[in-house]
């Protein structure tokens, strides 16, 4: 390979002029590099520029400034017939007046490919979506799911270096949409391509991916492998947006190299040993982070240090979990209590207005910037 | 169930609708068998065949065609044959360049956005909704100013001279016809998905290919539609044909209307009945085409 880096964005930067005439910068100063057999995602909110990048590195959109390389090369205005990546669809864009197999034989007789090798191809790509068999069907003709692995298969059959998928499950109900996550991540990691992979599900960006950028208003938010944007998250914004978190708002009284002490009003107390994100300064306002399923309830005759009292407001049993909302102060946390055992009676289950300790581990904790 | 009733209103009025848009056409063909030849009044069906032509006053009593004396009639005037081909002649080549024109036109209206895109699709519709003969003046005296100037700076004499004829009827109704084909095309392209032409590029497929392997196929149906729309404008245009033809390039609907001026025989309603039956048969052709075509599709 000519590169280590499979996909590079350097400061991209596309503007569009709005219907009212203003210009608005739906990719925003991004930049990206996405290594050889990486599965990478775009994760984020719709007009969040996720989607418009793509298009970028697909060459159906040219960066305003800045610029694109594939294999290290630079793209410029290179048109996406010439480019070594190919896209799935959202919508699929499979073409209703040809059969599955003339779809998938499209962009090989593109390349110059004999009818022999289309057919062995053709062949080879439908069993590798499960589709043999199928080949003389219209795509109407066919399933939602079906459909996708055709779009799919007819972008393997290409054999890119890059695959790029624009929210390719969407239209799929949530059972096939999760085995076709398994299926999507088990196919990748097989052929050892590069997959950049466009979702608003954040669930899906953590099931599948090796690396992930949170981006949002055009700015990548933040880009790190899914434990680190979970676990650490750069900011209030990605620390809200994947997965659900309780923000206590505080004063930072003394900070050494990755943890401060922080004051929480609402809490009426300095809690010590939490872990920082970067850019902080003593005597800054700020949220501290807490992951409700991180949070522990504790009967209110245990005695122990770094408890808080609180009161239940509200509980919802969603099967897996119990999510206890309680007061603490006038602040309102989330908590998630694990349902491990198996229970009917409801005199088990938090009530509301029952006083409760909360439990905060303060290793658990991450402090960030206030916005 | 269907929450409109059925009321015997809606059964009047589609009988008074049906009434008023077949009833001419029936008693156009019933009068093409008419005996009498003033065509003013229904004599009955000419009864008997016969070597030759038997007249009585203006009642026809028998002749070699029997009841089809005015179709044998049609068929040896020459004229009418004449008639037919520089319709059929026009209606072709201006339908094949109108189509093309128009389909780009609503492609190009589709893709593209420019400054003069709300100007240009207003100026589709103004030569609709202009009325024809506004408009054949217009072509009329930009035939005439051209071919005088060009007449007089290059003189031209004889034969060469340039001069109103099934050219200047053809150019006529491409003008015309160019809107009615770009509205309908763009009406079945509000539905073409762009992301079928950017999954053929993504494939390595170029502009043309993308355009006549993706693009072409898949709105044809409008293409078509488009097409038969202008073919049967220009087949029965009479307003700005009236004012564009010259010599030798006279269509059916003026030749009916030089007929009429002069004496209306029933050979007018026989060459208005095979016209009839003519159209007839390619709408259902095409009926029957596009309905193979969309099982096919589905």
């Amino acid at each position: 390979m000519a590169s280590e880096f499979a996909v590079e964005m350097r400061d991209v930067v596309k503007r569009f002029i709005t219907p009212e005439g203003n210009e608005m910068a739906a990719v925003d100063h991004v930049t990206m590099r996405i290594k050889n057999g990486e599965f990478f995602s775009m994760l984020g909110s719709s007009g969040c520029g996720k989607t418009t990048s793509l298009r970028m590195i697909a060459g159906f959109e040219w960066p305003t400034e800045g610029e694109i390389y594939i294999e290290g090369i630079p793209m410029g205005h290179t048109p996406p017939f010439q480019r070594k990546v190919n896209t799935v669809f959202q919508s699929y864009a499979l073409f209703q007046h040809l059969t599955v197999f003339q779809n998938l034989a499209f962009g090989l007789e593109m390349e110059g490919a004999g009818t022999d090798e289309i057919k062995k191809r053709v062949g080879h790509a439908l069993e590798m979506v499960q589709l043999t068999g199928m080949d003389r069907r219209k795509p109407k003709q066919l399933s939602g799911g079906q459909q996708q692995r055709v779009a799919l298969a007819r972008a393997l059959v290409k054999t890119p270096d890059v695959l790029l998928l624009d929210e390719p499950l969407g239209a799929l109900d949530l059972k096939l949409r999760k085995e076709m996550q398994l299926e999507l991540k088990a196919l990748q990691q097989q052929l050892g391509i590069t997959f950049i992979y466009v979702t608003h599900d954040q669930e899906e960006a953590l099931t599948m991916s090796d690396r992930i950028a949170v981006m949002s208003k055009g700015k990548v938010q933040q880009m790190g492998t899914p434990v680190e944007v979970y676990e650490r998250p750069a900011n209030k914004f990605v620390a809200d947006f994947i997965g659900e978190s309780n923000f206590l708002e505080g004063t930072i009284k003394s900070l050494s190299k990755d943890e401060a002490s922080v004051f929480i009003p609402s809490l009426n107390a300095e809690v010590k040993g939490m872990p920082i994100s970067e850019g902080l300064v003593t005597g800054e306002e700020v949220v501290v982070c807490v992951r409700p399923e991180k949070i522990k309830l504790v009967d209110k005759s245990v005695k122990s240090d770094g408890l808080f009292p609180g009161r239940v407001t509200n509980t919802v049993y969603i099967g897996a979990d119990t999510q206890v909302f309680v007061d603490v102060n006038g602040a309102k946390l989330k908590v998630w209590e694990q349902n491990r055992i198996s229970r009917l009676d409801p005199k088990s289950f938090y009530t509301v207005g029952q006083e409760v300790w909360l439990m905060l581990v303060p290793e658990n904790t991450l402090v960030l910037k206030k916005d | 169930m269907n929450p409109f009733r059925r009321s015997p209103f809606v059964i009047i009025a589609a009988i008074i609708v049906y009434f008023f848009l077949y009833a001419p056409i029936v008693g156009l063909i019933l009068y093409s068998f008419n005996a009498s030849r003033t065509n003013v009044t229904f004599e009955g069906f000419i009864p008997s065949f016969s070597e030759r032509v038997v007249m009585d006053g203006s009642l026809v009593k028998s002749s070699p065609c029997g009841p089809f004396h005015w179709y044998c009639d049609l068929a040896k005037n020459d004229d009418v044959a004449e008639a037919a081909g520089n319709t059929l002649t026009i209606a072709f080549i201006s339908t094949i360049v109108s189509t093309i024109i128009g389909t780009m036109a609503a492609l190009a209206l589709q893709r593209y956005n420019f400054k003069m895109k709300p100007f240009s699709q207003l100026s589709l519709y103004i030569p609709i909704v202009i009325p024809e003969i506004v408009m054949g003046i217009g072509i009329l005296t930009l035939f005439s100013q051209f071919f005088g100037w060009a007449n007089n700076a290059f003189n031209l004499v004889g034969d060469s001279r340039l001069s109103l004829g099934i050219a200047t009827v053809t150019i006529s109704h491409i003008a015309f016809m160019v809107p009615f084909v770009t509205l309908v095309v763009q009406a079945r392209l509000q539905g073409f998905d762009k992301s079928y032409e950017e999954a053929a590029m993504d494939l390595g497929a170029n502009e043309w290919t993308t355009f006549r392997r993706v693009t072409l196929p898949m709105i044809l149906p409008g293409i078509m539609s488009g097409a038969l729309l202008a073919f049967t404008l220009s087949l029965d245009d009479f307003v700005i044909t009236f004012f564009t033809n010259g010599p030798g390039s006279t269509t059916l609907p003026i030749y009916v209307y030089g007929l009429l001026r002069r004496i209306i025989t029933p050979q007018v309603n026989a060459l208005s009945t095979v016209w009839i039956l003519v159209v007839f048969l390619a709408v259902l052709l095409l009926q029957i085409l596009q309905n193979r075509e969309q099982k096919q599709h589905s």
